[in-house]
């Protein structure tokens, strides 16, 4: 099938949601990375919402750099702490949309006490994590995502130490919605992004990705390609699946889904609703400094 | 901009130093406080977290010191005036974000109740051995501006300046206070509101699609782009341009560090606050800062009694490090005397400033406990022989 020269736009589908000016990205070809950002900003356009009340934050790592990339009010941190400063963004800014846009050592090694905090707080706002089961920026080294035998740089005999099972550990802190899907679902990924924002409460989304230039080099799995078709072909849907029973082992089926979708109050609102209860009248509600700038 | 009058407790008060400090930025229209329990600092969030709920604000424990930082940059990014408190264990966890607070250039305030270390040290006792690292505690080449309390009154007063200068210069400001300063407890006059002048954060005067968020003014200080405007702005603790973008080149660094550099460097006489008694003329002159400075007072009054010409300086800011009057007393007098509660920390700029123009005393201190008089008596006395 050919591409007549009618059917070519000059303009990238979206564009509107992407810095252009910083195009080329840095990630490597058959990344899972391009077809997640474009779940994201599909996801941002379905859902109708106003990209002057939107803001992505990120922490460290090829993940880290998606919030480089999207045209957003945007903030890159530091290593492990993109929930945290998003923690402070989204209380002095309750109206927006924040969504935290990282990787599985970014988030859930360094970044794994903030995880676990905000969760349990509800504090809402969306976390998206692109597990590609290694530190990739870095050079390959094992996270607390490898799989038990996979190899990596500083694995290199095979992993020996249990891995995070990320959405009981998101659950058991308290999400109010968790799901996973890999980088190839684009569809389905992107519905469970776009619920996931519109979720109220910490929401979780779990991408399996392919990292092509070091997991599936020192695996030996071939190209990127190879391996987002395997993640994808050895996906088992299960909706409402136990989270204690969706581990993943090296190159075996995954289990994807939706497992978590709960309604509970929010920091915000449980913060406004238990003063009140206290203070009353004295009581000065908190609604954000949207106000101030 | 004068402070909110429903945020000012106008009157007189008997109240500690970390009292005092809470009520100062709460004047200074504090919003949000991240905070992580660590004495001897934990007043500061008890109180903000009593007061916040009926002056509109928010108080949150964070998970951990790291959080804490994180969360009043994400604040202040999302348009609050934040702050946070710590002592020595915290403060290294801070130092992290404290660096990113540096290189996005995030209004903030900072407090340090210092204590005794290192490690865990002396919880609930005095030092004042953290000032090398509020000067160099992240990495990288950066300035700081850190302020020196030696009062409750002062506490109060500080945290205020501190609130402006953050916002003036675009950057996160310390407070490096003590053990003794913020549980001792005297009378504090808190002003009316309309005797209180606030500095209002500086917002870019361009619209979406025409600024950047490091576009300086004149004066070097780039004006802040408001999120949820449309700007659509990106900032990161990466080298970056002016906007905002990642550049990792050597040239790009140069820019972008020099200009973190320059916009204290170039205002120093602004920032830099020395109170000076008796200075003309004096053989010895005393420095020190916080409650060292209240501690000198006894022996300095002794040795001018006994006819000893003896000046003294009190650095309300100590970083940056007055160099310029350092150099030009020293050519001066006998004597430059360093009273500090470690040891020799702020004595060794001084010293180096002195260039071998004079002698330079320290009297240092492992901390637990403020000096005794006669110990800085004694290095008076040394001085002007």
């Amino acid at each position: 099938m050919s591409v007549s020269a009618n059917q070519m736009t000059e303009e990238h589908p979206m564009e509107k949601l992407l810095r252009m000016d910083r195009i080329p990205h840095i990630w490597c070809p058959t990344c899972g990375l391009g077809t997640t950002v474009t779940a994201l900003a599909t996801a941002i356009d379905d859902l109708k919402l106003n990209y002057d009340n939107i803001a992505v934050v990120s922490g460290i790592g090829c993940t880290g750099r998606v919030a480089g990339y999207m045209k957003l009010d945007s903030f890159h941190t530091t290593h492990g702490r993109a929930i945290p400063f998003a923690v402070g963004l989204h209380i002095a800014r309750p109206e927006m949309k924040t969504i935290v846009f990282s990787g599985d050592g970014d988030l859930v090694s360094i970044g794994g006490n903030h995880f676990i905090h905000t969760a349990r707080r509800n504090v809402d706002m969306t976390v998206i994590c692109v597990n590609n089961f290694i530190y990739a920026m870095t050079g390959g080294q094992v996270a607390p995502t490898t799989p038990l035998t996979a190899r990596s740089s500083t694995s290199p005999y095979g992993n020996y130490e249990h891995p995070f099972n990320l959405p009981r550990l998101a659950a058991s802190s308290g999400a109010t919605y968790v799901a996973r899907w890999t980088a190839l679902h684009v569809r389905r990924l992107t519905q469970a992004i776009a619920e996931a924002i519109s979720k109220k409460g910490f929401s979780f989304v779990e991408v399996i990705a392919p990292c092509s230039t070091l997991y599936a080099r020192l695996n030996k799995l071939g190209s990127g390609l190879d391996l987002m078709k395997f993640y994808h072909d050895n996906a088992v849907i299960k909706h409402g699946a136990d989270v204690n029973e969706v581990d993943i082992d090296f190159q075996s089926k995954i289990i994807v889904g939706k497992f978590v979708d709960i309604e509970k109050p929010t920091y915000l609102e449980c913060l406004n609703e238990g003063n009140e209860r206290v203070l009353g009248d004295k009581y000065k509600p908190w609604g954000g400094c949207n106000g101030d700038n | 901009m004068k402070a909110d009058p429903n945020r000012v407790l106008t009157g007189s008060h008997y109240l500690d130093g970390n009292h005092a400090c809470a009520e100062g930025a709460i004047a200074a229209g504090c919003t949000f406080f991240g905070g992580y329990p660590i004495t001897p600092s934990t007043e500061i969030a008890e109180r903000v977290s009593r007061r916040f709920p009926k002056v509109g604000g928010v108080f949150i424990q964070m998970e951990d010191e790291l959080a804490s930082m994180a969360a009043i940059l994400g604040a202040s990014s999302g348009g609050a005036k934040t702050m946070s408190c710590t002592s020595g264990p915290g403060f290294s966890l801070m130092m992290e974000n404290f660096g990113l607070g540096i290189m996005l250039e995030t209004p903030c305030v900072l407090v340090n109740v210092q204590r005794g270390g290192p490690s865990t040290g002396l919880p609930t006792l005095p030092g004042q051995a953290d000032m090398m690292q509020a000067r160099w505690g992240s990495h990288g080449d950066y300035e700081v501006i850190a302020l020196a309390p030696d009062s409750p009154q002062e506490s109060f007063e500080l945290t205020i300046h501190a609130f402006n200068l953050s916002e003036k210069y675009r950057m996160p400001v310390l407070i490096m206070t003590d053990e003794c300063v913020g549980h001792m407890t005297e009378k504090v006059v808190i002003p009316p509101a309309d005797q209180i002048e606030l500095v209002e954060r500086k917002y870019t005067k361009k619209k979406p699609g025409e600024a950047w968020p490091y576009d300086p003014d004149d004066d070097g200080i780039s004006p802040l782009l408001p999120v949820g405007k449309g700007y659509k702005f990106h900032i990161t603790g990466l080298t970056h341009d002016e906007r905002g973008y990642p550049v990792i080149t050597a040239k790009a660094h140069e820019w972008n560090v020099k200009r973190l550099m320059d916009k204290v460097n170039d205002h120093v006489d602004d920032i830099i606050w020395l109170e000076e008694q008796d200075v003309d003329g004096a053989e010895v002159v005393v420095m020190a800062y916080g409650i060292s400075s209240r501690v000198m007072q006894p022996a300095i009054s002794r040795a001018r009694k006994e006819g000893i010409k003896v000046g003294q300086i009190k650095m309300v800011t100590v970083w940056p490090f007055p160099e310029k009057r350092v150099r030009e007393l020293a050519a001066k007098v006998k004597s430059l005397v360093m009273v500090e509660m470690n040891l020799g920390q702020v004595f060794l700029e001084m010293d180096r400033c002195a260039a071998g123009k004079c002698r330079t005393h320290l009297v240092g201190h492992f901390g637990g406990t403020v000096h005794k008089p006669d110990e800085i008596y004694d290095a008076i006395k040394e001085a002007v022989k």
